[in-house]
């Protein structure tokens, strides 16, 4: 009965964590680290739009290269623009006191932002800029509200507007609800370009994150086979002995 | 122990769980180890680093720095250059018989060109720094002294190729960094790729 | 040396350390002539998976320390530098952090063992006094030791547990800025949490832990029936329903220490954040004294102690609840009553407070982890309840208890 009280105290908690985690209606990143020429077109996206402003100071070239099987001069010649050397970390060229005055705050290392953040925030976060006149840049976004960072891909992604829809709350009273974005200037790529465009950034950004993680599974597996037959052995040898024990 | 018990399977089963259970082990071992092996930010500090020699002038060294160690770059006058061969008589390795250099080092000028002379400024008996004394025959090392390296911690000798004397603590050559030249006036130290 | 000539050197090599150090006296007694009852159940393997804990957080701890700097201007870059440049950093890294959870998850429930089958009862107090006194350091342990990666939620939680001793009357502000050494947490802060993280918890760790053992090895093991194989020996000497510590318990621990390993790596190789309750997402943001994160939470294995605290509507108050919480447990020995000790003999009246005892404990880790509003806060506050009334009312329905008859032997079936 004990053991099986045991057992029902271990399933519920995952039920747990499903159950403080709803509520949100942000759309699913389908990342994949192992998915290296995603990871490729990312870093290219990264370093042409993103590393203007944004450092990832803890990643280094010759690292990124290994992980992402290009040669050394592949990413000297198409990723560093900033750095001297391979093993140098990506920097960001601008100074921090000209961006805080460009921008309000200095743009953070985006090092890490998979892991503080989640790749869905920032899949949505890319997907959801949209024209705000009242904004001094023109635009605002839908995750993050009053977030100081330009739309950088607006040529890319063209502009949106919200359309917003009518809900009664409970007491009767009506509220502008989002529903959807309307395109209001196309851009150089259609949705579905400009979706894969960003998805393959936010798992760049996964993969930076976390270099180590298409690695750290592998090797689990082998571990948990190891263990397995320890587990085995050890199982066979305490049945043996404990023939002993009446 | 009651009867019926089938010894041999139960020494086969202690030894195989021992014995795995030590695999395991040595395994789980291994990344502690490993981890004590320079970062890939201590590889990235070890880099080759460039010196530039377009100012050094014969008879001048400059001294640069590779992996926390003085890395010397003297570029050998006529009159030192004279000096090598004088003095192999009274050197320990004159040949550079000992490993003490990359193979295309082993020549009299322990170098690639013969008058710019790259070496690490480590003495080979404990580690200290020698100093430059290129004078000829100064009053403290006597009037057989062509020029050379000169330890002051222990007293040990090295000519001007980092060949040590006979009669010193040191046992060894000074060691020859691997490295390559750029362009004329442009050395890379820690890096020979290339060179024959 | 009577036969010292057909001895190997191996044999008279310890017969050489034996006279001068007690090492196969003290092997009989911890392993080999250590007798423990046969009947054992899973719940008996946790204290030995501590053991495996500690020492896992100890070797993981000190090879962490080799790469890892005490300040607040290096101490986040340095764990970053850890989990990408060191070789094998991350594994380490993530050993240590999944071992922090890995250790409450074991010792909550070896505690929970010795509510079951009532290990803390007479002449087991100072044995559970022990226990208690490692459970309290293992808190502050952890605690200390959250600070150092220097993340956002390292920094508010480090400034909201500080904070509580603020709640003491007269001297709390002094004692606030004492502990932190500064006027705000700071360097020095980090820098003396380090310095009571890496050696002077684990010290006075390891001096309880020992304390521990020896306390048991004193009283003997109690078991699933509460039964004392001391009372029912054999001619030779030995209880009858003990066996061997070694072999058969080494072995049958070797068997659950693997089990606990496969979850382990479990963790460390496929989910080290798992889901943000070992790793939380905002610790991957350095401190910023400037800006607390939208939703600050401890790690899971204080949120019941937390959600105490927010459920009573006063400062001081809620800070003396959680204390008292704490103090509870210190007590249970002399609060319970009972002549039974296992829960196999007891009556209802023990049996249903334990469990609405367990459902609040593990409520209150949920809500802890929650937002506070109105309904969290007075779940928190019906589960509080029922946590303090299993204790409060123990020393009467433990008596009052009907219990069933205790068998003078174990029960085993092979």
């Amino acid at each position: 009965m004990l053991k099986r009280l045991f057992i029902v105290l271990l399933l519920s908690v995952p039920m747990v964590g499903m159950a403080s985690s709803g509520g949100t209606s942000m759309k699913t990143a389908d990342v994949d680290v192992s998915n290296t020429p995603s990871l490729q077109r990312g870093a290219r996206n990264f370093m042409n739009y993103c590393s203007g402003c944004h450092s990832a100071k803890y990643v280094r070239f010759n690292r990124l290269a290994e992980d992402l099987g290009l040669t050394e001069s592949q990413v000297l010649d198409n990723l560093m623009f900033a750095a001297e050397r391979p093993f140098d970390t990506i920097k960001v060229a601008m100074p921090a006191d000209d961006a805080k005055r460009w921008f309000g705050q200095t743009p953070p290392d985006l090092s890490l932002i998979a892991r503080s953040r989640g790749t869905d925030w920032l899949y949505n976060f890319l997907l959801s800029f949209y024209e705000d006149s009242s904004k001094s840049t023109g635009m605002n976004n839908l995750v993050l509200p009053g977030a100081s960072m330009p739309h950088v891909l607006w040529e890319l992604q063209g502009t949106q507007r919200v359309v917003h829809r009518i809900e009664k709350d409970a007491a009767g009273n009506e509220h502008e609800v989002f529903d959807h974005f309307e395109l209001a200037s196309a851009g150089k790529l259609s949705a579905e370009e400009y979706d894969a465009f960003v998805l393959d950034i936010v798992n760049f950004l996964e993969y930076i994150g976390e270099p180590v993680k298409l690695k750290r599974v592998q090797l689990g597996i082998w571990v948990m086979f190891f263990l397995l037959v320890f587990f085995l052995l050890a199982y066979a040898l305490k049945k043996e002995y404990w023939k002993d024990v009446h | 122990m009651s009867e019926g018990v089938d010894k041999s399977r139960r020494h086969f089963l202690t030894v195989a769980t021992t014995v795995t259970g030590a695999v395991g082990a040595g395994f789980a071992a291994v990344p502690f180890l490993s981890s004590w092996k320079p970062s890939a930010r201590a590889q990235a500090l070890g880099a080759p680093v460039e010196v530039d020699i377009s100012k050094l002038q014969p008879g001048e060294m400059i001294r640069a720095s590779w992996r926390g160690q003085a890395v010397w770059v003297l570029y050998r006058s006529e009159s030192m250059m004279q000096s090598l061969p004088e003095v192999e008589v009274s050197l320990r390795d004159p040949e550079s018989a000992q490993p003490q250099q990359p193979g295309w080092a082993t020549n009299q000028y322990r170098s690639l060109k013969p008058e710019i002379f790259v070496v690490i400024g480590n003495c080979t008996h404990l580690g200290c720094s020698p100093g430059e004394r290129f004078e000829v025959a100064p009053a403290d090392l006597g009037p057989e002294w062509k020029g050379g390296f000169y330890c002051p911690c222990h007293g040990s000798k090295f000519d001007l190729a980092g060949r040590v004397y006979k009669g010193v603590p040191a046992p060894l050559n000074l060691k020859v960094p691997p490295y390559r030249f750029l362009n004329d006036s442009l050395i890379l130290i820690g890096d020979d790729a290339g060179v024959a | 040396m009577n036969s010292s000539e057909n001895q190997g050197a191996g044999a008279r090599l310890l017969a050489w350390v034996d006279a001068r150090f007690p090492l196969t006296k003290m092997i009989n007694e911890h392993a080999a002539e250590y007798y423990a009852p046969k009947n054992f159940n899973f719940w008996y393997l946790f204290g030995v998976l501590s053991l495996v804990v500690l020492v896992i957080q100890l070797v993981t701890g000190i090879f962490l320390t080799m790469n890892y700097k005490p300040s607040a201007a290096d101490a986040f870059a340095s764990v970053e530098y850890i989990m990408r440049d060191v070789q094998w950093g991350w594994l380490i890294r993530y050993m240590h952090s999944t071992g922090a959870s890995a250790f409450f998850v074991v010792v909550y429930l070896h505690m929970f063992r010795a509510l079951l089958y009532g290990s803390y009862k007479p002449p087991r107090e100072l044995l559970w006094i022990f226990g208690m006194l490692i459970y309290l350091v293992l808190m502050g342990e952890a605690f200390m030791g959250y600070l150092l990666p220097w993340g956002q939620m390292s920094y508010w939680g480090a400034q909201v547990i500080v904070s509580l001793f603020g709640a003491i009357p007269v001297i709390g502000d002094s004692l606030v800025e004492f502990i932190r050494g500064d006027f705000y947490i700071s360097d020095i802060t980090l820098n003396r949490f380090f310095a009571l993280h890496v050696i002077a918890l684990p010290l006075v760790l390891i001096f309880l832990v020992v304390a521990h053992i020896l306390a048991l090895h004193e009283v003997g093991s109690n078991n699933p029936d509460g039964v004392e194989i001391k009372n029912v020996k054999g001619p030779d000497g030995k209880p009858l329903d003990g066996i061997a510590f070694h072999p058969y318990y080494t072995v049958k621990d070797t068997v659950g220490l693997a089990i606990f390993l496969m979850a382990f790596a479990g963790v460390v190789f496929f989910a080290p954040e798992m889901g943000g309750y070992f790793l939380e997402h905002a610790n991957f943001e350095p401190a910023n004294a400037m800006k607390t994160p939208e939703h600050i939470a401890p790690v899971w294995y204080f949120t019941p102690f937390y959600a105490i605290l927010r459920a009573v509507p006063d400062k001081l108050g809620g800070v003396l609840m959680m204390g008292g919480a704490i103090i509870m447990l210190f007590l249970l020995p002399w609060l319970d009553r009972s002549p039974v000790r296992s829960i196999r003999y007891r009556g209802w009246m023990y049996k249903l407070p334990l469990a609405l005892f367990t459902v609040s404990f593990v409520a209150l880790g949920y809500l802890g982890m929650q937002p506070a509003t109105e309904l969290y806060t007075n779940l928190a506050r019906v589960a509080t309840f029922f946590y303090f009334a299993f204790f409060l009312l123990l020393p009467w329905l433990s008596v009052a208890d009907k219990t069933k008859p205790v068998p003078e032997r174990v029960t085993y079936h092979a």
